[in-house]
C-alpha cells in the first residue's frame, strides 16, 4: 500500500450528510447518511429491506440513476462523488457486487488484466506483464479454489452463485483496493461457500485496507468479524455499536431498534 | 413479362459497359445463359421488394463510384496461420504476390484457365448453383457476375486440405470495379478451409459457388476490409450433400454499402449449415445480410447468427429465411439477428421469415435491437476499466455468439484481435 497521508486524520471513508434520490423519480432513498471509517477497520451495515444499504454502495461506486442532492463522500480525503466510476476504482474503491454481471465473449483473465493495467496506468504505474500477471493470478486463484478453467471462461458466464462471489473476491485480491464494499456478498451462498469467501476476505485484511460489509444476516459477521456495526433504516444510520449489535438484531429483529429511533 | 422501362435501360447500360470474356464452348454457353437471365430479370431497382431496405442504384450504375484507399499499417489478417495465399489486386490475380498454388489434397486453377479448358470439372458447377439459387427469388447481380466474371479461382478438394487457402483482395485503384467468381468443390469426405480478406475494390461483385459432397466439410472465414467508401455485393451459393458441413463467418467493417447474400441448400440428410456475421458500422454505412436456407434433406441443422454494431447513423439490414420443404422432417433451424445501436441515429431493419411444409421440425428465430448493456458497462468501469475500453469489451461481448461460430481457435482469436484494434481506433 502507498504511504498514507496524515493530513486527513486517518479517515479512510468519510460520508457526510449524504442525501440521494432516484434520478428518474422523486423518490428519496438516502436521507442524510453519516459514516466515518478508519483504515484497517471493518464496519458492517445491517438493516431491513429497502433501507438504502445497496443504494449507498452504488452511489459510492458511481452507478448511474442516482442524484446526490446534498452531502459528500471522501476516500482518503478525495471527493468520490466528483469522480467517474473508473476513477473511483483507480483511487482504491472496490465494490463486490450482490449480483455480479455476466459478460460473454470476454475471458475472465483478459478482463482482470485489462482492469489491473487500466488502474495502474491511471495511477501512473507500469503495466503488469502477461507473465507476471499470470503468476500472481494463479497463486491468488488457488487460495480461492478457482481453477484454470474458471479463469479462462467468459466473465461470470455459467458460473454458479458461489463461483460468482469467489470471482468477486479474486478481483478484489488482484486489484488490491484500499476501500472494499461488500454488498450482500453472503446472498446465495451455502455454508461452505460463505466460509471460503470469508477466508478470502479475511486474507485481505490489512492495516491499510478498510471494509464496509453490507448484509442482512449476522452469520456472515461470524466469519468476517466487524469492528463496528451500523443499523440503517429509512435512508439513515439510526444506531451504531460494537459487534454485539449484530447479535441483538439476529435475536430480536429490527423492531426494537426501529421503535427506539421513532 | 416485359421489364419496366427504367429497369430495362439501367440493365442494358450496365451490360453494354461490360465485355463477355472468351472461353471454351461450355463456358460461352454458361455465360450466355447467365446473360439471358440478367436481361430477363433486370438488375435490381429500389422498388423491388427484395431491395426494399438497401438501395441498389450505386451497384447498378455503369461506373463504380470512386472509393478512397485506406492506407493500412496493420499486420495482415491470418498472418500467423500457415496458409496458401492467392492475391487479387483490384480484382486481378497477381501471380507475383501469390504463393505457389500447389497444396496437398487440393487442386487450384484460375477461373480463366478452367473456362478455357474443354473438359473441366467446374463445368458442372459454374453458374449451376447460382441458377438454382434464382428460385424463388431473383438475384440478378449473381447472374451478371456469372455472365461477365473473368477472374476468380476454382478449387477442388479431394482429401483433407493440408492448410487453408487464403484469398486476399487488395484495393489499389480508387475507381476499380471488380467481378470475381469462385467455384469450390469439396469431394466426398474432403475437408477445406477458405479464408478471404481485404476491401477488394471500389466496387466489387463477388460470387462463390460451393458444392459440398456427402461427408465433406467446408469452412469459410471472411473479412471485408475497412475502406470507408467501398461497395460490395456478394453471393455465396452452397449445396450440401448427406452428412456434410458448411460453416461460413463474415466480419464486415466500414464500406458505404455491403450486401452479402447467402443461399444454402441442404439436399442430403443430416447436413449442417451455419452462416454467421459480425459487423461494425459507423456513419455512412449500410450492411445487408440476406440469407435463404432451404431444407430438403431430413434431420439437417441450419444456423444463422448475425450481429451488427451500429453508430453515428449507420444502417443494418437482415433478411433471413428458412424454407423447410415437405419431407424435410427432423429439421433443426435456428436464426438470430441482433443489433447493438450505440446511438439514436442508427437503425436496424430485420425481416426474419420461416416457411415450413414439414410437420416434425424445430425452427426458431429471434431478432432484437438494443442499446449497450448498462449493467455490464458499469461492472467493467467499477473495476477501473475506462469507459471507452469498457464499451469495446461490451461490443465484443455482444458479438461473441457470432464469433464463436468460427471453429478454428487460432482464426477466431485473429478475428477477435482485429476487432479489438478496429474498435480502439474508432474510439
Amino acid at each position: 500500500m502507498a504511504a498514507r497521508s496524515l493530513l486527513f486524520e486517518d479517515t479512510m471513508l468519510d460520508i457526510k450528510n449524504l442525501h440521494v434520490k432516484l434520478e428518474e423519480e422523486d423518490k428519496v432513498i438516502l436521507k442524510g447518511v453519516n459514516l466515518k471509517l478508519e483504515p484497517g477497520k471493518v464496519h458492517a451495515i445491517m438493516g431491513p429491506n429497502g433501507s438504502g444499504k445497496s443504494t449507498l454502495s452504488y452511489v459510492l461506486s458511481g452507478r448511474d440513476g442516482y442524484e446526490v442532492t446534498e452531502g459528500s463522500a471522501t476516500l482518503d480525503g478525495e471527493e468520490l462523488l466528483d469522480m467517474e466510476p473508473e476513477e473511483r476504482a483507480s483511487a482504491g474503491l472496490f465494490l463486490a457486487f450482490q449480483y455480479p454481471v455476466e459478460i460473454p465473449g470476454v475471458g475472465n483473465m483478459t478482463f482482470l488484466r485489462t482492469a489491473v493495467n487500466a488502474q495502474r496506468k491511471a495511477r501512473g504505474e507500469d503495466e503488469m506483464s502477461a507473465a507476471e500477471f499470470l503468476k500472481v493470478i494463479r497463486a491468488k486463484a488457488k487460495t480461492l479454489k478457482i481453477d484454470a478453467d474458471m479463469l479462462k471462461r467468459p466473465v461470470n458466464v455459467g458460473f454458479s452463485g458461489g463461483e460468482k462471489k469467489r470471482n468477486e473476491i479474486l478481483q478484489m485480491a488482484m486489484l488490491e483496493p484500499k476501500m472494499c464494499i461488500l454488498d450482500e456478498t453472503d446472498s446465495g451462498l451455502d455454508v461452505d461457500a460463505m466460509k471460503l469467501v470469508s477466508e478470502g476476505v479475511n486474507a485481505l485484511r490489512d492495516e491499510g485496507r478498510s471494509f464496509l460489509v453490507i448484509t442482512h444476516y449476522q452469520r456472515l459477521l461470524d466469519h468476517i468479524k466487524p469492528d463496528v456495526v451500523h443499523i440503517m433504516a429509512d435512508g439513515r444510520i439510526i444506531k451504531t455499536g460494537g459487534p454485539d449489535l449484530a447479535l441483538e438484531v439476529e435475536n430480536n429483529g429490527y423492531a426494537d431498534i426501529l421503535a427506539e429511533d421513532a | 413479362m416485359a421489364l419496366p422501362q427504367v429497369k430495362q435501360d439501367a440493365t442494358g447500360a450496365r451490360i453494354a459497359s461490360l465485355d463477355l470474356p472468351s472461353g471454351a464452348a461450355w463456358a460461352a454457353e454458361s455465360r450466355s445463359e447467365a446473360l439471358t437471365r440478367v436481361e430477363t430479370m433486370g438488375l435490381p431497382h429500389r422498388r423491388d421488394e427484395y431491395w426494399r431496405y438497401t438501395t441498389p442504384d450505386s451497384l447498378v450504375q455503369v461506373d463504380a463510384p470512386s472509393a478512397a484507399i485506406f492506407e493500412s499499417d496493420e499486420t495482415p489478417l491470418y498472418h500467423a496461420i500457415d496458409r496458401v495465399k492467392l492475391v487479387f489486386v483490384d480484382g486481378v490475380f497477381s501471380p507475383e504476390m501469390s504463393d505457389d498454388p500447389a497444396l496437398g489434397g487440393v487442386e487450384i486453377d484460375m477461373l480463366s484457365d478452367a473456362m478455357a479448358t474443354d473438359i473441366h470439372w467446374a463445368k458442372d458447377l459454374y453458374g449451376v448453383l447460382e441458377t438454382r439459387g434464382q428460385t424463388p427469388v431473383d438475384r440478378p447481380f449473381a447472374a451478371l457476375n456469372t455472365a461477365f466474371a473473368s477472374q476468380g479461382v476454382v478449387i477442388r478438394a479431394t482429401g483433407k486440405a493440408e492448410k487453408p487457402v487464403n484469398l486476399i483482395y487488395l484495393h489499389k485503384s480508387e475507381s476499380s470495379d471488380e467481378i470475381l467468381h469462385h467455384v469450390i468443390k469439396v469431394e466426398a469426405g474432403a475437408d477445406l478451409t477458405v479464408l478471404e480478406n481485404g476491401p477488394a475494390a471500389a466496387r466489387c461483385n463477388k460470387c462463390m459457388e460451393v458444392d459440398v459432397a456427402d461427408g465433406g466439410a467446408f469452412h469459410h472465414v471472411r473479412s471485408q476490409g475497412r475502406d470507408h467508401e467501398r461497395r460490395a455485393v456478394t453471393h455465396i451459393f452452397a449445396r450440401l450433400g448427406e452428412e456434410s458441413t458448411f460453416k461460413s463467418f463474415t466480419l464486415t467493417v466500414n464500406g458505404v454499402l455491403t450486401r452479402n447474400e447467402v443461399v444454402m441448400e441442404l439436399t442430403g440428410d443430416n447436413a449442417t449449415a451455419h452462416v454467421a456475421g459480425a459487423c461494425l458500422g459507423d456513419g455512412a454505412f449500410l450492411h445487408d445480410d440476406t440469407v435463404f436456407v432451404t431444407h430438403e434433406g431430413e434431420a439437417c441443422e441450419s444456423r444463422q447468427v448475425f450481429k451488427k454494431v451500429l453508430r453515428n447513423g449507420a444502417t443494418g439490414v437482415f433478411q433471413g429465411k428458412i424454407l423447410v420443404k415437405q419431407g424435410a422432417q427432423k429439421t433443426d433451424g435456428y436464426q438470430i439477428s441482433q443489433s447493438l445501436l450505440l446511438d439514436d441515429d442508427s437503425q436496424f431493419l430485420a425481416k426474419p421469415e420461416l416457411e415450413i411444409y414439414a410437420d416434425d421440425v424445430v425452427c426458431s428465430h429471434g431478432s432484437t435491437s438494443g442499446a449497450i448493456d448498462e449493467e455490464g458497462l458499469f461492472y467493467l468501469r467499477s473495476r477501473g476499466v475506462p469507459i471507452g475500453e469498457a464499451t469495446d469489451l461490451m461490443v465484443l461481448a455482444f458479438l461473441a455468439e457470432a464469433i464463436e461460430e468460427i471453429e478454428d481457435e487460432a482464426i477466431a482469436e485473429d478475428i477477435t484481435e482485429r476487432l479489438i484494434t478496429w474498435l480502439a481506433r474508432r474510439r
